[in-house]
Parts: structure tokens; C-alpha cells; sequence
């Protein structure tokens, strides 16, 4: 009997049994004291592996040697200093209330909860707000040279779903500057023995040994050498999985391998639709485009969004008249104008792309224009500000964006869903562990700008370092055998993967495959979906799927740097990803934030939650490739911000 | 457009390696450098042969992966620039090309153009940080920091580790990737307790790791992707001449 | 399964002493004593516009400075210790930086890297050979006057005026060669002098380059215009 991918069966629910009680304010607390703690002597025996460096795992890694563990760090970077989180440029939330304008950790627990369309857990949002604080005491402490004032006090700035003004910048590199942070951090516990780096490694599978995470098996990318690593407690840190659209913000080897892997081992997999499209990237320009480039939202501090009012009109900017263009951000949301959050901003720019009043050579882009700003504060307060940001898009497209206004279109760039995880941060494997963005907790169905990187570092340096002491202070954890079956049945799967994808030979090379599932989701899993389309998804990714195991070309050997053959397991992977994620779109027929359906808006096109029907969190269980999963729910429930419309306007 | 390349393939680290000419025909002047790559390994695939290994990832200037020299100068032509955010429009049609991977010692070559540049890593793991171990920092505020120190730490702090400045320098010299960190962690005063074990003990790996010195040529500079001031390299030595000569090294 | 707490490889590796940036303060201390030493040899060398005595006279006095209290040419020999020491230890560390440079890049590029940087940077190397070279010859013929076609003790002016006889075209254009280059390698050593020393800032770098150029252009134009004299009668 062969069973469709749609025909999932509904399991039992699933509840956050770490989650304290009380009142909010205090969970955190009493969490903290609630946890088992290990006794030192017993931290130097124990060890932990980190897979991911990024803010998240870097973080994390350094954090778990200071106190003590012996940790193992794994990226397939050349260096850890090279994860994508460096690439986050607009800024990090936290609420000092150094302003005075009002902030508290109250309000932001309140704006991220909103933000996120009521679909995120109350608990965990207003720990990450408590724990913002912290974050930049830390971070200044290490050195991030954030903004300053001329009192020499720290500068901050207002970004998107927010009205006070709580984000902490460094120019326009914030994440790189917290990253090397993290990374100096972490090289200073690989110089102290604490830390064992990996570079250039991939996590290819978790070993399970009695129901437990016990460690992975990874391939040196540079040896091809595959063999497992094993530890007490496994944490992954490894980032979204945007790069299932091909084209996205992320970096090109961003992968979802190593979630996807644990879901294959019992890992639940967590609200995979939510995907956030950030409204402010560098339009593309051809066929032959490899990626895309955010604009930092920062940008839209300052920078007026327009398109004309007439449909076609094909004029240059610069004669288009004032009062011909439609600034429709502000037109729609007076209240939050250029500042609305990112979903709400996307699909308003797809909208009248959609009517025809798209700007640039494709008509998919629209305005950011600065010369109000320059004509306020001038070209060199501006240029302060957000130069890098202009060199930047002055590079790539060749335009002067001082002199004429930038064009913008959005682009696939946070992934909310990922690994289901409780208040620990522990999946539901016991023992493997997620953190950053490879876990679904703290956005709901869409992340405000500059939270990510507040999530990756409180995940990292506070909340893990303080919860995984419970999971090793209880589990009495003998050694494992490096000859037991479970490892060898590990190793022998990944063995035989690498074989079988050198041995197909056929005549597509793995990029064809993965622009192919990119086109594919974006048109019915990207900004706007509808059951028509994901329906014709599901159809079309198990073909993809089967053409790619009987089809696909990857040259040279397994016991060599080859990075054909890198892409073709993590385009593998993303074959099986897509199917679930328009799985769980098609399942989840009400909007909520980064989740558009058509089906379900209001009269003026906003998206309309049910949350009747789905105030939950969709948590998937695998059965097997292609084979229809087992929905497990865990019911939200909203006792300090109560559901409402998200209203910006 | 159309362009001939020459590119080094080296299978390994105990490989000699050589240039091998390839000729892209259907290039674009959109293109970034590495989209030609790609291009050039599509069809290499196809034909059964092995693409060009290079090392990428972001492909947004930031992460500093990319690590090639074009036309003998490292991220090419463009000034300011790294190679995945070069444009073929800086190329002339039917131009021809020279690729060749990062030189140095401490850059040992794994294959055709990606190379091994763990030695910065060490450099930095030897000291290039503020020990602030999880937990302990002070408010954020109980320290003001002059905006012209943080500013000119933030432009040291820029550097992203890509290597450019050791290919581009007739040394072989990391000088300007040792300043950087030495300026960035100096300028603050929380680098201030480790500043001088700090410089000696970052040098003293330098040069271990095989890189050469510095005559201040200043091609490193010039090559600097994210124009790193040379001006960094006369901290470092400043620094260093305090803490060797004065007395105040702790350790 | 693998071990935790390895440390790289690497560590094994001797650490080279001195280190990098000790020789290149070498270069720059023994560096600022010879240029010294050109300004005030320079600005001697000029005294032959005041005629043959000034000069001879002032040659004299060199030798005779500081007496009674000081024996006969003590600070003359106390300058050429202090100098000597400072070339060779000037040598030694350019001779174990360059060593160390071509160890740092073993295999050269194939398509040979444009000069970005300035190009007295680039041939500082060259430079210091004909510098030397010139330093060898130049002693031999002025001190101690064994190539000297004049070659009277004493009489500095008429030594250097059968020196750079309009017949002697090839010493004086060796000569004039070698102060050519003398400049460009003070027109580096000395910002990059004041760069190791750790006297340089991005607002300072453009006026030390300056000051470099001018100070670079004096000692070669001052050192220049002897054997310009001679050869065109206007010393005689």
C-alpha cells in the first residue's frame, strides 16, 4: 500500500515538562535553582559535543569550557570565526532602557511575543528578555566595539516591530563583531586545553546509544575520513535551513544536515514553514545568480519606501514626482510606517510588484530612498551610519545609492521553525540539545530584526550553559564503547551514503537539483502559499527526489576535499526538509506572521490567524522517507499578552 | 562575455600542482568571480572532471572564506574588495586570467585554491582576546569608552581573517592581521589588563606559525579588503617595545 | 574514537628568536644612527662652498675635537664604533628578515604581483646591497685614500677635486648612483623607521611621509652637489 505524504496522522501532544510555573518573572529563576547541579571534579570528565559555531555555538562551546566540560566544537568552515552569524549587520535587542523611552523587559517580551503572531511560548520569550541585559554586559566586556556616543556611553538605534529604540549596533556588522567575540572566546579555551576544534568537519549522523545522544559521526572534509565522535550530551548549534529555497541570505554552505539527521534519529522537527523573507535585499539580477544579499533592515530607519503610483511607469526616479509616488509603508501602517515588521513589509512589497508597480528590469523590486535623510542630516551622517551597507550595494549592482535610490526586493533569510526543543533547550531525543536558530523556540512564526542574534547568545552563553547540568547530573551516563553496534551502524550508514552518491554517476550536477526544489518552493512555499500550490510541491519533491538518487552527477572520490560531494548530502537532505516544510504549510491553514496563506486574510489583505485551530506548535515526528509523518502538538498558552490582530497601523 | 583562465590545480598537499588554462564563454558581466567559478565547475562536472576547490561561503564580503589571488593580487583588481563581491564588469571581454591560491608558508596549500589558514586562528587562540569568562562582565555602562577609541577599534575590528594582507606581502608577513587585534582589544580599556602579554605572546606565535616580517612595505594594506589602516602594524610594534622593554609584562 | 584536549601539531615548532618585531626595531634604531650620521657628514661636505680651508679645516678639527680632555680622535673613533656596529647590526637583522621572508613564501606566484606599495619599499633590499657596496669603495677612496687619485691625508678638498674630475665620469656617476640611492632607501627607512618605532597614526601618516620625502631629497640633492661642483669648475 503505498500512503501519501498528506495523509499524516495526528500523535499525541507534546508538553514542555521542564517549563517552570509561577510567575513569569520568576520562571527563570526558578528554573535556575531548580536544576541538578555537577560538581566540578565531575564537569572535567564529562564531555559535550557543539556542533556549529556561530553565535549560538560558539557561545555555547566557550561558556561549557569555562566551566569546566571538556567540549568538542565542530564547523565545516575553515574557521569558526567564519559562521554565518557574522553576516547579521543590523544589531542586537536588549532592554536597558538606556533611552529612557519607555523600554523594559516587560516590552520587549511583550513587542517579541507580538512580533512573533502569538505563536511562540510566553516562558521562553521573556527569559530571552531578562537574559538581554546580560548579553551586552558580556559582550562589552569582551571587547565588542559597539556604537558610542560622545559621552562614550553606547548608542542605540530603532529597527522594525519596535517603538523605543533597544537595538545595539556596531556599524553596519553587528553579528560580526559578536561572533568574534564568541570566537575569541572560544580560541581562548582551545588554547586552555577546554575546547578541541574541528574545523572543517560535518556532522553526518547522531549515535544513539539506549534512546540517548551520544555522539556523531563527521566526515573531515578535507581527509574525506568519516568516523564517530562520542561524548555525554550533544548539542547542536548548526542555523536555519533557508538554503532549501537555493537562493536565500544565508551563506552558501549553510545546511540543514544535522537537524535533519537527528529528526531522522526521533528528533521532533518544529513549525518547518515558518520562514521569515526579509523585505530588503539587493533584487537578482540572472539566471546565474549564487545568492542573494540582505540589506540591513537598520536601513529603513532612514530610508523611505516608494514605488510609483502609475502601473509601468518606466520612468527614471529621479522624474518621478513626488507626488506620483506611492510610499505605501506608510500610506498603510501610519503608525509604524517604514517600521513594520519584516512579513508584513515583504508581502507589502510583493503586493504591488503584484500590481504591476515594480521598479528595476525585472519589476521585482522596489524603493528605498535615502535623499530625504541626506537632505536632513547629510551625506556624511548617513554615510556614518550605513557606508558599508552602501559600498556594499554599490559593488554589487553598480549604482550609486547615494544618487539614486536603492532597489530592494525579499529574500528567504531566518528559518523560525526547527528542532522542537523544551525550556532546557533539550529535543526530544534526551541528550541532544539545540540552540540558536536550529531550535523553533523563542520567534513564533516570525522573528523581529535584531532578535537572532540575541537568541543565538542567550541560547549560548546563559541558558544552555545553566540547563544541560540537569540533563548530566541526572543521567548517570556510563562510557560507550566505541566498538558498540549502535556506532558501527552509524558509521556504516554514513559510509554507505558517500558511496552511493559517488556511485550514481548520472548526468545532472547536484546545483541543477537544488535550483530546481529552490525555484519550486519559493513559487509555493515562499511568501505567499496556497493549497493548490503546496499540493502540486508535494508532487513534484518526491520526483525531484527520485531523479536525484537515480540522476545525479558527483564527481571525484570520497577520500578527498570535495565539495560536490558536500552539496550533493546537504541537497539530499533538503529534499526530504521541503517535503515536510509544505507539509506543515498545507496542514496550518491560517496565516500567522512569516506563514501566508491565501486562503486566509482579512479585507484589506492582512494575515488572518485562526487561533481557534492552530494556536499550537506543530511538532513532526519521521516514519521514513517520504513516508507521512506523526503530528504532535503542543498547545500555547498566552496568560500575559493576549492573542490579538497585530495591528501597525 | 568571454574570458580565458588560468587556474591552479594541485591535488594535494604533496601534489606539485600546475595552471591549467579553461575558457568560460558564456561569462556575464552581472557575474560575481565566484559565480564564474561556479559556471566553469558545472560544466566541468558534466564533462566528468573534477571542479576547482575554492573556498566560499557567505558570498557577501564578511566572512573572509574566500581566499584567491587574481591576477597576482589577492581578491583581485578591485579595490576594497573581496573576490565573491568582484564583478565581472571590472574585466575586460576576453581578458585573460591567473588564479592562483594565498602564498605562504603558513598557508599550506589542501587543494587547487584553497588553503589552510589555521595558523591565524592559533595566532588569535595565543592571546588575541579579553578573558571575560560567561557571567562576570559589569554593566555595560560602568565603563564609558571614548568614541574616538571605540571607533578605532571598531575599524580594526573589521578585519575578517581572509589572509589577503600574508598573500599580498613580499614577507610573508600576518603583521596586519597580529595589528588588527593588537588595535582592536588596545584601544578599549578592557584590553587593557592583557595588553602586554597579550602582543608578546600573539608575535611570539607569528612567528612561530612561519610567517615572516614586516618591512612596512604596505601591500598589505593596499590589499586589505576591509582597508585596515597600516597605521594598526604601529600600534602593534608600540605595544610590543612597551611590553618587552618596560617591565610590565606579568607573565 | 578520538581523544579530547589534543593541541596542534604546530606547537611543536621552534619559536624563531630574535622575534620579527625585535630586528625590525633593530633596523629602525641602527637605521636612525646612520641617517644621523649622513645629516652631519652631509652637512660637513657642504663646508667646500666655503673654499678649501673651511673644509680642511673643519677635517682637521674632526680628528682634534674634544682635546685636551680627550686623546686625539677619540670621538672621531668613538662616532665610527658606534657606526659600525649600527650597519652591521643593520645588516645582520635585514639579512635574517629576508631569510625569514623567502622561508614564508616558498613558492612563488606565477603572474608576478604589481608594485602597490611605494617602490622604495620594494627596493630597499637592492638598494642596501649598492648602498654597502658604495660604503666599501667610498672608504677606500676618501679614508683611506688607497683608491684616491689625489690621495693627500689632510688635504680633504683637493682629494675630492681630483675625485670627481670631469675624466673620472664613472666614479662620479657611481658616486651619484649610489646617493640616488641612499635617498630612496631614507626616503622609506625613515617613515618606516618611525612606523616600527611606533610614532604613526592614520591622521600622521601623510606629514611623516612628508618628512620622509623632504629629508630624503635634502641629504641627496646636499650630497649631490659636490661632485656637481667639481664637475661643472664650480669648486675647483
Amino acid at each position: 500500500m503505498t500512503s501519501s505524504y498528506t495523509d499524516y496522522t495526528v500523535g499525541a501532544p507534546v508538553a514542555d515538562t521542564a517549563a517552570p510555573g509561577g510567575p513569569i518573572e520568576e520562571r527563570w529563576e526558578r528554573r535556575r535553582f531548580g536544576v541538578k547541579l555537577v560538581n566540578p571534579a565531575n564537569k572535567r570528565k564529562m564531555k559535550i559535543i557543539v556542533v556549529g559555531t556561530g553565535l549560538a555555538g560558539g557561545s555555547a562551546a566557550a561558556s561549557l569550557a569555562e566551566l569546566g566540560y571538556q567540549v568538542s566544537s565542530f564547523c565545516y568552515q575553515d574557521s569558526p570565526r567564519r559562521a554565518h552569524s557574522i553576516a547579521a549587520q543590523g544589531g542586537i535587542n536588549a532592554a536597558k532602557n538606556y533611552r529612557n523611552d519607555g523600554d523594559s523587559v516587560h516590552r520587549l517580551f511583550y513587542d517579541t511575543v507580538k512580533g512573533g503572531d502569538f505563536r511562540s511560548r510566553e516562558s521562553n520569550v521573556h527569559r530571552l528578555a531578562e537574559i538581554s541585559l546580560q548579553i551586552i554586559d558580556q559582550c562589552v566586556a569582551q571587547g565588542v566595539p559597539f556604537a558610542r556616543e560622545y559621552g562614550g556611553l553606547l548608542d542605540t538605534r530603532s529597527f522594525g516591530g519596535a517603538q523605543v529604540s533597544r537595538t545595539f549596533y556596531a556599524r553596519g556588522q553587528t553579528g560580526q563583531q559578536l561572533l568574534l567575540g564568541a570566537y575569541q572566546a572560544l580560541e581562548r579555551q582551545i588554547d586552555a586545553g577546554g575546547v578541541t576544534m574541528y574545523p572543517r568537519h560535518e556532522m553526518l549522523d547522531l549515535i544513539m546509544v539506549e534512546g540517548r545522544a551520544r555522539g556523531i559521526v563527521a566526515r573531515d572534509l578535507i581527509t574525506g575520513e568519516t568516523r564517530s565522535h562520542l561524548a555525554d550530551a550533544v548539542v547542536l548549534a548548526s542555523g536555519g535551513y533557508g538554503n532549501v529555497f537555493y537562493l536565500s541570505t544565508n551563506a552558501k554552505g549553510c545546511n540543514v544536515t544535522a537537524t535533519w539527521r537527528a529528526h531522522r534519529k526521533g528528533a521532533l522537527f518544529a513549525n518547518p514553514c515558518y520562514t521569515q523573507i526579509h523585505p530588503t535585499c539587493i533584487p537578482v539580477s540572472g539566471d546565474h545568480q549564487s545568492k542573494l544579499t540582505l540589506m540591513s533592515e537598520s536601513l529603513r530607519n532612514d530610508g523611505r519606501v516608494w514605488v510609483p503610483k502609475r502601473k509601468g511607469d518606466d520612468r527614471a526616479a529621479g522624474d518621478i514626482p513626488e507626488d506620483e509616488r506611492d510610499y505605501y509603508l506608510e500610506r498603510k501602517y501610519p503608525a509604524f510606517g517604514n517600521l513594520v515588521p519584516r512579513d508584513i513589509a515583504s508581502r507589502a512589497a510583493k503586493d504591488v510588484c503584484d500590481e504591476g508597480r515594480g521598479v528595476g528590469p525585472t519589476g521585482l523590486g522596489v524603493y528605498l530612498d535615502f535623499s530625504d535623510a541626506i537632505g536632513r542630516l547629510g551625506r556624511s551622517a548617513v554615510a556614518a551610519k550605513y557606508g558599508n551597507l552602501f559600498d556594499i550595494y554599490q559593488r554589487i549592482t553598480g549604482e550609486d545609492p547615494y544618487a539614486v535610490p536603492m532597489r530592494i526586493f525579499p529574500a528567504v533569510h531566518y528559518t523560525m521553525g526547527g528542532l522542537w526543543v523544551d525550556y532546557d533547550l533539550q529535543s526530544t531525543i534526551p541528550g541532544l540539545f539545540v540552540i540558536g536558530e536550529a531550535n523553533f523556540s523563542d520567534h513564533g512564526a516570525n522573528r523581529l530584526g535584531a532578535s537572532a542574534l540575541m537568541q543565538g547568545l542567550a541560547d549560548g552563553y546563559f541558558v544552555l550553559p545553566n540547563t544541560i547540568g540537569d540533563y548530566l547530573a541526572g543521567a548517570r551516563l556510563g562510557p560507550v564503547d566505541p566498538g558498540a553496534a549502535e556506532v558501527r551502524a552509524a558509521e556504516q550508514e554514513v559510509a554507505n551514503r558517500v558511496e552511493t552518491l559517488l556511485s550514481i554517476d548520472g548526468n545532472r550536477t547536484v546545483d541543477s537539483f537544488h535550483r530546481e526544489l529552490g525555484h519550486l518552493m519559493w513559487d509555493q512555499c515562499g511568501m505567499e502559499r496556497t493549497d493548490e500550490g503546496l499540493r502540486k510541491a508535494l508532487d513534484r519533491i518526491p520526483e525531484l527526489r527520485r531523479e536525484f538518487w537515480t540522476n545525479v552527477k558527483v564527481p571525484g572520490t570520497g577520500a578527498q576535499l570535495n565539495q560536490s560531494l558536500e552539496r550533493a548530502g546537504r541537497v539530499a537532505d533538503f529534499l526530504e526538509l521541503a517535503e515536510l516544510m509544505c507539509l506543515d504549510a498545507l496542514h496550518r491553514t491560517e496565516s500567522c506572521g512569516g506563514h501566508f496563506r491565501a486562503e486566509s486574510q482579512t479585507e484589506d489583505g492582512e494575515a488572518a490567524r485562526d487561533d481557534k485551530n492552530f494556536s499550537y506548535a506543530a511538532a513532526w515526528e519521521f516514519t521514513g522517507q517520504g513516508e507521512p509523518p506523526v503530528l504532535h502538538k503542543e498547545d500555547l498558552h498566552f496568560e500575559y499578552v493576549m492573542p490579538s490582530q497585530r495591528s501597525y497601523k | 562575455m568571454k574570458l580565458n583562465l588560468k587556474i591552479w590545480r594541485q591535488a594535494g598537499p604533496e601534489d606539485r600542482g600546475r595552471l591549467v588554462a579553461y575558457r568560460v564563454d558564456d561569462a556575464d558581466e552581472d557575474m560575481s568571480f565566484l559565480e564564474l567559478l561556479d559556471v566553469l565547475n558545472e560544466r566541468l562536472a558534466l564533462d566528468g572532471e573534477e571542479p576547482v576547490a575554492f573556498d566560499h561561503d557567505c558570498r557577501e564580503g564578511i566572512c573572509g572564506a574566500c581566499s584567491m589571488v587574481i591576477n597576482g593580487e589577492p581578491h583581485g583588481p578591485q579595490k576594497a574588495t573581496t573576490t565573491c563581491q568582484l564583478h565581472l564588469r571590472h574585466f575586460r571581454d576576453g581578458e585573460s586570467i591567473t588564479i592562483e591560491p594565498f602564498r605562504a608558508a603558513a598557508f599550506p596549500v589542501v587543494r587547487d585554491l584553497v588553503v589552510d589558514r589555521g595558523s591565524l586562528d592559533r595566532i588569535v587562540a595565543s592571546g588575541g582576546y579579553i578573558s571575560a569568562p560567561t557571567g562576570s562582565a559589569p554593566e555595560a555602562h560602568a565603563t564609558p569608552v571614548p568614541k574616538a577609541n571605540a571607533d578605532r577599534a571598531f575599524t580594526a575590528a573589521a578585519c575578517i581573517g581572509c589572509g589577503a594582507c600574508v598573500a599580498a606581502c613580499p614577507n610573508g608577513s600576518a603583521s596586519l592581521f597580529l595589528g588588527a587585534k593588537i588595535t582592536h582589544l588596545g584601544e578599549l580599556p578592557q584590553g587593557q589588563p592583557e595588553r602586554s602579554d597579550r602582543v608578546v605572546r600573539m608575535v611570539e606565535t607569528h612567528d612561530t606559525e612561519g610567517f615572516g616580517g614586516c618591512t612596512n612595505t604596505g601591500e598589505c594594506a593596499v590589499a586589505c579588503p576591509k582597508e585596515i589602516p597600516l597605521d594598526v602594524i604601529s600600534q602593534l610594534n608600540r605595544d610590543y617595545r612597551k611590553a618587552t622593554t618596560g617591565g610590565r609584562r606579568s607573565a | 574514537m578520538v581523544t579530547l584536549g589534543q593541541r596542534p601539531a604546530t606547537r611543536a615548532r621552534h619559536t624563531p628568536r630574535p622575534s620579527s618585531v625585535q630586528l625590525k626595531i633593530v633596523m629602525a634604531v641602527s637605521g636612525a644612527l646612520a641617517l644621523l650620521y649622513l645629516v652631519a657628514h652631509m652637512i660637513g661636505n657642504l663646508k667646500i662652498f666655503l673654499g678649501a680651508e673651511a673644509i680642511n679645516t673643519y677635517a682637521a678639527w674632526l680628528r682634534t675635537v674634544g682635546e685636551p680632555a680627550l686623546p686625539a680622535e677619540t670621538l672621531l673613533w668613538l662616532v665610527r664604533v658606534v657606526l659600525t656596529v649600527a650597519i652591521v647590526a643593520h645588516i645582520v637583522s635585514a639579512v635574517i628578515l629576508t631569510r625569514r621572508a623567502h622561508r614564508a613564501r616558498p613558492v612563488k606566484y606565477a603572474h608576478r604581483q604589481p608594485v602597490q606599495g611605494s617602490y622604495a619599499a620594494r627596493t630597499m633590499r637592492w638598494g642596501g646591497v649598492i648602498i654597502l657596496l658604495f660604503i666599501i669603495y667610498h672608504l677606500l677612496d676618501l679614508t683611506t685614500l688607497t683608491l684616491n687619485p689625489n690621495g693627500v691625508p689632510g688635504d680633504v678638498h683637493a682629494n675630492l677635486v681630483a675625485d670627481f674630475a670631469p675624466s673620472r665620469w664613472y666614479v662620479t656617476l657611481f658616486y651619484a648612483l649610489a646617493v640616488i640611492a641612499v635617498g630612496f632607501h631614507v626616503r622609506h627607512g625613515l617613515w618606516s623607521g618611525l612606523q616600527t618605532l611606533g610614532h604613526n597614526s592614520a591622521a600622521a601618516q601623510n606629514t611623516l611621509k612628508g618628512v620622509a620625502l623632504v629629508v630624503a631629497v635634502l641629504l641627496t640633492v646636499g650630497f649631490l652637489s659636490v661632485p656637481f661642483a667639481v664637475l661643472t669648475g664650480l669648486v675647483r
